[in-house]
């Protein structure tokens, strides 16, 4: 196995998710769908070949990078935020830090309650 | 000389292969910088090689579109990296059965909070309709969000930088907000950046641990999930105006 084989694993995942998506007319992006066709034939399959997971290591290890093109986009939208920029600074800031809140005391109480009722 | 020189511009500056390097050296070099300056969020080598690269296209007079054919190879690589995630996932196979309720009702209300405070917040300041439904899936990752927003009437490329600033803003909070709230379970701390930040928190909490980026992972594919096919419906029970 070599890392053309894990590359080909997970472009193979990627093809058959988008396909799927669009036959079945589904909002969710092919990537997505590809990630829980990987995932599900994993768990039916057991532990990941070495070179699949070395690819993925590779391409999470360098996440960030992969986000800059789109980013650069803004560029494109000066104008329009300048127009909303206050609405859209303000909703940016409040709903980032209110998701981050709500998300992690939800997810923390459900735990704790689960533990209480188990005990 | 000078006409050489001018020449050699005028021939790179229109090929893939300059924006390409132009890219990778420009974020090597906010990896280096951001290290330098103490790693701080606030400079995160994702908004530096941004802010770089936009100050070089437009002193060069580069549009958009000509950057793009170059950087499209590194943007290429999103879609390969989020089928990867199922890696991680897969490693965290036990603890995600185990904890599967607590992990989705956090999620649907994470999700929930997500979108409705971003339009209320948004409607309140004035904000014009397309800026609100471009708003709507800012928390999701780049190809749903985009998707969604094309389907809520907004602007998807407007939405895609939007789906950056938040995950810029999440990395920024998320470590005050985890002190704050006193959290402890690097599982907990992750779920909710990759819920609120997608990709860049996910990659932010990585670094925190590998359960962390794990949980990140699926607090992502769950927001993403929830998002794609509750948010059109939550628009049309609310009056907008």
């Amino acid at each position: 196995m070599n890392l053309i084989h894990g590359m080909l694993g997970i472009l193979a995942c990627q093809l058959v998710g988008e396909t799927l998506a669009r036959a079945a007319g589904l909002p969710i992006p092919g990537p997505v769908l590809g990630m829980l066709l990987l995932f599900a034939f994993l768990l039916w399959h057991g532990d990941p070949p070495p070179a699949l997971r070395r690819v993925s290591e590779t391409l999470l290890n360098y996440l960030a990078l992969l986000f800059v093109p789109a980013g650069v986009g803004i560029m494109v939208h000066f104008q329009l935020i300048a127009r909303d920029w206050l609405a859209i600074s303000v909703a940016l800031v409040v709903s980032t830090a209110v998701t981050l809140i709500a998300t992690m005391l939800a997810l923390r109480g459900m735990l704790a309650l689960r533990r209480r009722r188990n005990d | 000389m000078t006409e050489e020189i001018t020449d050699i511009w005028v021939y790179l500056a229109t090929s893939p292969l300059l924006w390409l390097t132009m890219t990778l050296a420009v974020f090597v070099f906010s990896t280096w910088l951001n290290r330098r300056l103490g790693g701080s969020p606030a400079l995160h080598p994702v908004l530096l090689s941004m802010g770089l690269l936009i100050v070089i296209l437009l002193v060069t007079g580069t549009d958009y579109d000509t950057y793009f054919e170059g950087a499209q190879f590194v943007h290429f690589m999103l879609g390969p990296a989020t089928v990867a995630l199922a890696i991680p996932l897969y490693d965290h196979r036990h603890q995600i059965r185990a904890w599967l309720g607590p992990l989705l009702v956090a999620g649907v209300v994470g999700a929930t909070v997500a979108a409705l405070s971003a339009i209320t917040v948004g409607a309140l300041l004035g904000g014009g309709h397309v800026s609100l439904m471009s708003l709507a899936p800012k928390s999701v990752t780049t190809p749903i969000a985009m998707g969604v927003a094309e389907q809520l009437g907004g602007l998807p490329s407007l939405t895609a930088a939007l789906v950056l600033l938040t995950g810029s803003l999440g990395c920024l909070m998320a470590p005050g907000l985890i002190r704050l709230l006193r959290i402890r379970d690097d599982a907990v701390k992750g779920f909710a950046m990759g819920l609120t930040a997608h990709g860049l928190g996910t990659a932010q909490a990585f670094s925190i641990s590998a359960t962390a980026g794990a949980f990140a992972g699926l607090g992502l594919s769950l927001a993403g999930l929830i998002t794609a096919f509750l948010l059109p419906l939550l628009i049309a029970w609310i009056p907008l105006g």
